[in-house]
Order: structure tokens, then sequence, then C-alpha cells
């Protein structure tokens, strides 16, 4: 048994001529916290979207949780344990947010197929329990995802990953149009997800934040893996992380990259 | 509830008293509005009440007749209006049933037909003697067939093929109404057997208005507190996140359409019966007319919002107006006119209170 839970092996998309993802290799250990950093277009969210199923790879291999895996839709990663918070945040803006956090999986009191009757009142107390468990704090949880900010959408959308016991959480982009103590409040729920032990894939251009957050950095340019940083453990600073990003150096054994 | 953690958005509390202003509360009050102006105008015009009973009888307040005849001639096209709800819901709209009610009322018609007519063969019979008089169960799932059939391939159109829900019910509205002439060569279809009469004349002509009002609130039901009204409320709010959160979205939409379609059989059902005959032309213009409840009733038709309570206050908004035209003996010609003045009065309305409630935020 190995303590590996993702790995790809020269995963590769590409969108006609545009090859936007080249043979990443790409590991994930159990625990672990890892961002992705790269500039716009250099294939993070290609990435993910080949890991979570929205998208069917062109070529190369996915192996979560000891097996090699090929999801169909991102319902199939979902069942087998991947939660993503999508950039755009996929919730239903007329639901509120038990709603929305148990849509496509809803708790049913009577199963009739199509026609189950929804059993609201469980659905609101887990919704409750996944909120205080990660800090999110929503006015009413009747509202509807509508008449809410920014910040507090956000939030839903990631509760809704901390709602299911998850084995591996993806967030793209989390923190992109929030405010500062919306920010601060994403950053708790990515440290209580640190303490529980459950690992993490985190798209982010904030530098300050990775650094804050993550075990180890992992670098794309123009579709490929570039660098793969301890920055735990090694004397990496943010100047190193930025000259990877725009292509000033490039790590030892990713020459191709170049 | 105690603050342990001073930063963020607020407190985290349900309030189930803390709710907005529902939608359907405006469309009560529209209604409300519409029969005072009936009353006011009755008053002032002939010196009669437009629902209160005007004949100094002891036994009743209200005027039961109009009160009848005000859910009685909705209740068709109510019918329609509910698979119509549901359809707008999902994010949809569907102009095919009009059509599928005369291409239904034809075929079932057709299974509901007497032998004996005053003693002589139908002069109407489609089919031989053997397939007359038939029980009325019959024709009643003949017509939930048809209906499901026409639906089944709208909703198979528009969610494999992707294209418009325009086009593929205008394209069911075209084709269903053709072969409604088709089947009987344009011949009208007549003399149902007494049992299939009951059906649109029963209870003291009460029977449609029950069908309507009994399908109605189970559709209210099953689009509140089912998976399934949850599912057609989230793909009509966003359907790729829908589609993202494992809702197997093109299946959901075959389902909405085909139960559109048989809710149209069924109308169609109850309107060939009432009219004790079926004729080619049959619900011409009804799904406008039962799209026009649904948006009176506050249903978007960007998809997600509205509920099937709208849709009844909708249609009884209609059947006032209709009344109260005939009430004040004034022409057909000015209820068609003031018909479509609210219908854009109610969308400019809700867009207007959707503004402004997207404002506050």
């Amino acid at each position: 048994m190995t303590d590996i839970i993702l790995e790809t092996r020269d995963l590769t998309k590409h969108y006609g001529g545009v090859h936007a993802l080249t043979g990443a290799n790409f590991i994930l250990r159990k625990g672990e916290h890892v961002a992705i950093m790269g500039d716009n277009g250099a294939g993070k969210s290609t990435f993910v979207r080949q890991i979570t199923g929205v998208e069917q790879r062109t070529r190369g291999e996915i192996i979560f949780n000891g097996s090699a895996v090929s999801f169909e839709t991102p319902m199939d990663a979902r069942k087998a344990g991947i939660e993503t918070v999508f950039q755009s945040l996929a919730l239903a803006d007329e639901l509120d947010v038990p709603d929305n956090l148990f849509l496509g999986r809803e708790l049913v009191k009577v199963n009739l197929g199509p026609f189950s009757i929804l059993d609201y009142k469980a659905m609101r107390e887990r919704t409750m329990m996944a909120l205080e468990k990660t800090g999110v704090k929503i006015p009413n949880i009747r509202n509807k995802i509508r008449n809410m900010s920014g910040g507090q959408r956000q939030c839903v959308a990631i509760a809704r990953t901390a709602t299911f016991h998850s084995k591996l959480t993806i967030m793209d982009e989390p923190t992109a149009a929030l405010g500062v103590q919306e920010t601060a409040q994403v950053e708790n729920i990515v440290r209580t997800l640190k303490e529980a032990g459950e690992p993490l894939i985190l798209i982010s251009h904030n530098m300050r934040q990775v650094f804050d957050l993550v075990d180890r950095v992992v670098v794309f340019r123009r579709g490929r893996i570039c660098a793969n940083l301890d920055i735990k453990n090694e004397d990496v600073t943010g100047e190193d992380v930025v000259a990877y990003i725009t292509g000033a150096k490039t790590q030892a054994g990713y020459e191709d990259a170049a | 509830m105690a603050d342990h953690n001073s930063h963020g958005t607020g407190g985290l509390v349900f309030d189930s008293k803390k709710r907005a202003w529902p939608n359907e509360m405006n469309v009560l009050l529209a209604l409300l509005l519409m029969i005072g102006l009936f009353e006011l105008l009755g008053a002032l015009t002939m010196g009669q009440s437009f629902l209160f009973d005007s004949d100094g009888r002891f036994d009743t307040i209200f005027n039961e007749a109009r009160l009848k005849i005000i859910i009685l001639q909705v209740s068709i096209i109510g019918i329609i209006a509910i698979g119509s709800t549901q359809v707008i819901i999902s994010g949809g709209i569907d102009l095919s049933p009009g059509s599928i009610v005369g291409l239904t009322a034809m075929i079932a018609m057709s299974f509901a037909q007497t032998a004996m007519v005053n003693g002589n063969p139908n002069p109407k019979a489609i089919f031989g003697e053997s397939w007359m008089d038939l029980p009325v169960i019959i024709p009643i799932l003949v017509a939930l067939g048809v209906g499901l059939l026409a639906g089944f391939v709208n909703g198979a159109l528009i969610a494999y093929t992707k294209i418009p829900p325009f086009i593929a019910t205008l394209g069911m509205m075209v084709a269903a109404r053709g072969a409604a002439k088709w089947w009987s060569k344009g011949n009208p279809i007549s003399f149902p057997t007494d049992q299939f009469s009951s059906i649109g004349n029963g209870l003291n002509g009460w029977a449609p208005v029950i069908i309507f009002v009994g399908l109605a609130v189970l559709f209210h039901l099953i689009l509140k507190y089912t998976v399934y009204g949850k599912h057609t409320y989230a793909i009509g709010s966003n359907e790729d996140a829908a589609r993202m959160s494992g809702i197997k979205v093109n299946r959901h939409k075959v389902l909405v359409y085909t139960i559109a379609g048989m809710l149209a059989g069924l109308s169609a059902i109850v309107l060939a019966s009432k009219n004790l005959t079926a004729q080619a032309g049959m619900g011409v213009m009804y799904e406008l007319d039962a799209i026009a409840m649904t948006v009176i009733g506050g249903i978007s038709l960007a998809g997600g919002r509205g509920s099937l309570v709208g849709t009844v206050l909708g249609a009884l908004i209609f059947g006032v107006i209709i009344s109260g035209f005939t009430f004040l003996r004034l022409d057909a010609y000015y209820q068609e006119m003031v018909k479509g003045f609210i219908i854009v009065a109610a969308v400019v309305l809700d867009q207007w209170r959707q503004r402004r409630a997207g404002s506050k935020v």
C-alpha cells in the first residue's frame, strides 16, 4: 500500500491543434497540500478538468487511490471521492444553500425513483453541521444563492466539498474574486482540511497564500510542468517561483518544458 | 449564538420566518385587484355585483354560477399549463401541446365511440363494430399513450440533438396538427359512450375543475417535495451546474417534456368528452394561452423561478378577465386586447422586481 493518493503519467490534452497540456507527471501523497501555479493559459485548469472528468484526456494515465481511473463525468469523479470547487462555482442561483449542497445527491425520505420525496430537515441539519465544521458563516441558509455576495457563494461552494467525506479536494482559484475577510475565511477552511489530513490541490495566483498554506508548489508553463518545489523543506523564495512561472528558470529534470 | 470566530459574513441561522415576500402574493394581489375592478365597474354601470349574489337569495353569498364558469373555462387549458410550468421552470418552452390536444382528441375519441346512436349505427364510426363501446379506460390509456409519445419525441429531440426547445416543439406543433387532420381525413369524430362523456360533464359539470385542481395539487407537491422537482429547478437555474453536480440533465429533460405531453393528452380527453366530439382543429392556440397563464403567474421564462401556485393564480386571472368582460357585456375583441396587455405587463413587472431585488444585495 503506497501513500500516493493521485498520480498522473504523461497526462496530455489537445484541443484540435492546441496542445493545452503535454506529458504531465504529477504525484500527490495522502495529507499533502499542493499548489498549482502558472500563467493564464499555462494548462492549470486543463489539468484539473482531465482529472475530474469534465473533459476526456487525449492520452495518459490517471491513478487515483491505487487504481487506474477514467472518469466519464464529474459525478464519477465525485463518487470516487474527488470534490472540486470550480472557478465557475457550479451553483444553481435560484436554489438555497442546502439545495445546492445536496444537488445531485439529495437525501430522500421515501425512495420513489425520480419522484423520491426529499428530506428537507435532514439536509438542513447536515448543512448547518457542514458550515459549522468549516467555519463558514451565512446569514440565512434559506437565502437563494442569487441574493448572496461573491464570498458567500464561494463559501457555499467550498462547504459543499466539506459536506461529503472526500479523499481529495481540488480548488480552482477559490479566492480570486474575494475581499480580504472572505479570503481569510476561505484560507481558514483550507487549514481545517489540512488539520483533518485531507489532501488538496489548490490552483492559485496568490504567492502569499500559497506560501502560507501548502507544502509543495508545482509550476505549469505552456502546457507542461516545469518545476516541482518543496517549499516547506527547501529554501525556495517567491522570486524563484516567479522565475519558473515566467520561464526565466527551469528546474533540472524538466528541461523539455523550456 | 456565541460568536467565537469574529471575522466572517454574519451569523449562522436558519430562520423559517425570515423569508422573502413570495412572488405568488403579487399575483394574488393582481387577481384580487382585477376582481375589485370588475365589482366596481359592475356596480357603476349596471348596479350588479360581479362575484357576489345579487338575486337576493338567502342560501348563498356568492354567485356560484359565475364562480364555476371562471374556473371551468380555464380548467382544460389549465391542465396544459401545469405541463408548461414545469417545462418553463426547466428553462425550456413547449409550443406543441395545442396540437397534441387536437391529435390526441381525434385518436382517443376513435376508441370511445358508441355503436348505436338513437337506434341507428354510428354515422361517424372510425373502426368496426368490435372496436365500439369499449370500456372508458381504453380511450384514456390511448390518450395518455399518444401524449406520452409526442412528449417523448419532443424531449428526446431537445436533449439529444441539442436543437432549441422552441424549434423542436414548433416542429411537433405543425406535425401533430397535420396528423390530427390525416387521422380521419379531416372529418370530426363524434358520439362517445356515456362513460366517456361523463369525464368532461360528470359531477354536475364540475369534473374538469376537479381534474384540473387535483393535477395542480399533485404537481405542486411533486415540484416542491421531490427530487424530480428539485432537479427541474436546478436545470432551469444553471444547467452547467446541474450537469457538474451529476444530475442526468438529458434524461431529466426527456422526462419533463414527456410529462408535459401526457398532460396535454389528459387535457384532450376532458375537452373531447366535454364537447362530445373531436375535431382536428381542437386546441389551436392553447399552448400560447397556457404559456400566458404561467407568465402571468410569475414563472420566469429564463427558468428556475416560479411555482404552480402562481400558474393556478394566473389561470384564475385569465378566467376572471373572460367572465368579467362577459359580465360587462363587452365584445370578445376587447378581451384579447386586454389579455395581450396583461401578459406583457406581467413580464415587465417581474423584470422590474428582479432588478430591484438584485440591486439590494
